[in-house]
């Protein structure tokens, strides 16, 4: 470990492997570590061994769960949008030659009760037994409108202008009920919580538009899911990585993050052992986070908590005509809380379990001090729960840049149910990292004489 | 061919010494019959083993008939591909993985070998340690890998026999104990080399299809159940149902 290298990357989560991976293929030199002995931090994918290590210390797994290398159960819940930016990034980096993905099979909304698939187009909206007959025909004249928007032409704005008006004034002049404003807002626009309403329509409009096209790509629903789980992901980043000369470092504990009198990045002490680098790109658990006696530097601060209830059900859950895999978004408005609470839910198509076993994780951003008690409307739409692993995650965001001390945090993993909020922070990281945006080229291969 | 002053080289595309039909690409496994009713298949084949057993002149040998005696440790993996015509002229088609060096450190990554066919587990018979390495990587295959996967032992460097640390009589007892094809190689004369990967071709199974895991993770295009993200937004209205069951 006498080497000198450009970035020292800590952790393998998915944001640090996306950046390793990138940082590689731009000819920076390197070094990879993870104290763990798997890859994938907190967006790891586990097997049976590795789940009950985790969250059952003293427990086996139970054999009647089969074999340990058919499950690859993921920490953190979230599918791939189909149009996507990390869609576009797994494209644009050719990682795509190691994974194979498959579509989720439905996308679903809570109402009244009740789950109902999400209509995505007028046709559907027609059908969707969400709302009443006259709200229908309000429906598809809305879908009508944002599909037909043109920016350049004038004629397809209705008088509105997304960039002013606030998605309120979109809903009323279209007059939606407060139930479909849910839907659209929550399951299609994929927002957490109500905040979106009174902002300009604009970055809704975006969001809709995004998830309707990603909804056309495949047809069933407008998520993605790569086959032997979300750890996947990190691995083939890393593989790049590697392939770009990174070296890799599993299950080496660091000591210290070693800086210099004025703070600045030195390098990280393992075992006795400094390697020095000239930056270092970590998750939030590698500076700080979590630690009670964490003396110098607070360099990342806790922002809000996520619980997140892993369920291994032996049955699809009722009411979603059997699919192998979906998500339920459950809008907050429905069951009277500030934020949404989803469900996702893969399977033994996606070869992450057994077969007849169905992996459903409950999740949504903690309010109070009882936070089981908050996913109870998401657990009870899943009829009887086999097994049940429950984790409290808080989420953390660096306190600094970077500019100063060359050493630049990632964000934990959210509560959103897609990927794109990874992106932001791997685009964010970059650009702070290299100073520059990071701009997608597709790579060169050299073809060998 | 890799050293450390070129930082990478991922693969050359296209290098079958065969023409084989572009299909072959998406997906592991495809027989396509040809006019003259011979047929082709195409399997995933990862290397293992300790650092400097001579993985990469293995594979350089294989594909090339080349060696080289001053190798430097991989950085990056070489991807290559390889064709062996067998008796019957049927023709398998090897897309062979080297381990992009993450091995080094003890961290290669599960998908590496996840969807493997076949996997090439390497020693050095002058270094007994990397026999004992060699039985790791086995063990983590049979515990982790596909069940059908088609192991080979493979004891390399016999043209430094003088310097034998590993015999062939212990070597090939494990071999059998553990149901495991075994060969002593050279990649350095080419002794025993074709030998073993075309031993390999026949032992794979060439009439059934694999198990639906056995390489189901290649991006499958329009063969298999999955979604192709290199195909951009082919089907706009989403009447794609047929292909994702
Ligand atoms: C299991 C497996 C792993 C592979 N790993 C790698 C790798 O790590 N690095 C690498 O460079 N190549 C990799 N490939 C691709 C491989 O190098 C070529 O596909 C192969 O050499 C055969 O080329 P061809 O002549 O059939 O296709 P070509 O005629 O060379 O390719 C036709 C077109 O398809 C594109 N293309 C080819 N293969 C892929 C692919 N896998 N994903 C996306 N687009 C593709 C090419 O860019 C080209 O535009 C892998 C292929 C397989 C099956
Ligand atoms: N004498 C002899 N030397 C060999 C043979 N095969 C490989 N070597 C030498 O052994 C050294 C290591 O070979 P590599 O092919 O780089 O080994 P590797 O397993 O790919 O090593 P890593 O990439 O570090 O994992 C090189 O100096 C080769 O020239 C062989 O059959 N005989
Ligand atoms: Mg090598």
């Amino acid at each position: 470990m006498d080497e000198e290298y450009d970035v020292i990357v800590l952790g393998t989560g998915l944001t640090e492997c996306i950046l390793s991976g990138l940082l590689s293929v731009e000819g920076k030199k390197v070094l990879h570590i993870d104290r763990n002995d798997y890859y994938g931090g907190d967006s790891a994918s586990l097997n049976l061994t590795q789940l009950y290590r985790k969250f059952r210390p003293n427990e086996a797994p139970p054999s009647e769960l089969g074999r340990d290398r058919d499950y690859a159960v993921d920490l953190i819940p979230k599918f791939i949008i189909a149009s996507g930016e990390l869609t576009k990034i797994l494209v644009h980096t050719d990682v795509t030659r190691y994974l194979e993905f498959k579509q989720i099979a439905g996308s679903f909304v809570y109402r009244d009760g009740k789950i109902s698939k999400v209509p995505s187009t007028e046709m559907e909206a027609v059908k969707s037994p969400l709302m009443g007959l006259f709200e229908k025909r309000r429906a598809k004249k809305f879908f009508e409108f944002l599909q037909g928007w043109k920016d350049d032409d004038p004629a397809t704005h209705q008088g509105i202008d997304l960039d002013r008006d606030s998605m309120k004034t979109v809903y009323e002049k279209f007059g939606l009920e407060p139930g479909t404003q849910d839907f659209i807002g929550h399951a299609m626009a994929l927002y957490l919580d109500d905040d979106y309403i009174t902002k300009p329509a604009r970055p809704t409009y975006d969001r809709i538009i995004l998830y309707t096209s990603s909804m056309a790509r495949y047809g069933k629903s407008p998520y993605i899911y790569p086959l032997y789980g979300l750890g996947e992901l990190p691995q083939s980043f890393a593989r790049l990585s590697a392939i770009y000369g990174g070296t890799y470092m599993l299950d080496k504990h660091i000591d210290e993050i070693v800086t210099d009198v004025d703070g600045k990045f030195v390098g990280v002490s393992s075992g006795g052992e400094t390697v020095k680098a000239k930056q270092v790109i970590g998750d939030p658990s590698y500076f700080g986070a979590g630690s009670t006696s964490e003396s110098g530097a607070i360099r990342v601060v806790e922002v809000g908590k996520v619980v997140r209830a892993i369920c291994f059900l032996k049955h699809p859950i009722p009411g979603t005509d059997d699919s192998d895999s979906l998500q339920i978004i459950i809008p907050q408005n429905q069951v009277g809380r500030r934020n949404d609470i989803y469900i996702a839910m893969v399977s033994s198509t996606h070869n992450v379990c057994a077969k007849d076993i169905y992996v459903a994780i409950v999740s949504t951003i903690v309010e109070t001090d009882k936070p089981e008690l908050e996913i109870a409307p998401g657990l009870n739409l899943l009829g009887p729960i086999h097994e049940k692993f429950l984790s409290i995650s808080p989420l953390y965001q660096p306190t600094t840049l970077g500019d100063q001390d060359n050493i630049f945090i990632t964000r934990s993993y959210d509560a959103t149910s897609h990927f794109e909020t990874v992106v932001e922070d791997v685009q964010d990281i970059w650009k702070r990292v290299m100073g520059a945006e990071l701009v997608l080229k597709k790579r060169e291969v050299e073809v060998q004489e | 061919m890799q050293t450390r002053k070129k930082p990478f080289r991922e693969m050359p595309r296209g290098h079958s010494q065969t023409q084989t039909p572009h299909s072959l690409r998406c997906g592991s496994y495809h027989s396509t019959s040809t006019a003259n009713m011979s047929k082709q298949f195409q399997f995933k084949l990862v290397l293992l083993g300790e650092s400097a057993v001579g993985k990469s002149s293995l594979v350089l040998r294989f594909v090339k008939d080349q060696f080289d005696d001053y190798r430097e440790s991989t950085i990056g993996a070489a991807f290559l591909t390889q064709t062996v015509t067998l008796e019957d002229q049927t023709t398998v088609k090897f897309e062979i993985w080297d381990t992009a060096g993450q091995e080094r450190y003890k961290s290669l990554a599960p998908m590496y070998y996840r969807n493997a066919n076949c996997a090439v587990v390497v020693y050095d018979i002058t270094q007994t340690a990397s026999l004992e390495k060699a039985r790791t990587w086995i063990r983590e295959l049979q515990r982790q890998a596909d069940p059908s996967i088609v192991i080979a032992l493979c004891g390399n460097k016999s043209d430094l026999s003088a310097r034998r640390q590993v015999t062939e009589e212990e070597a090939k007892k494990y071999a059998e104990e553990e149901g495991l094809m075994w060969a002593e190689t050279s990649a350095k004369t080419g002794e025993g080399v074709t030998e073993i990967f075309t031993a390999i071709a026949k032992k794979l199974p060439l009439t059934a299809p694999p198990s639906a895991r056995a390489g189901g993770a290649r991006p499958a295009g329009g063969a298999g159940s999955g979604v192709d993200l290199n195909r951009q937004s082919a089907n706009a209205q989403g009447q794609n149902d047929a292909c994702n069951c």
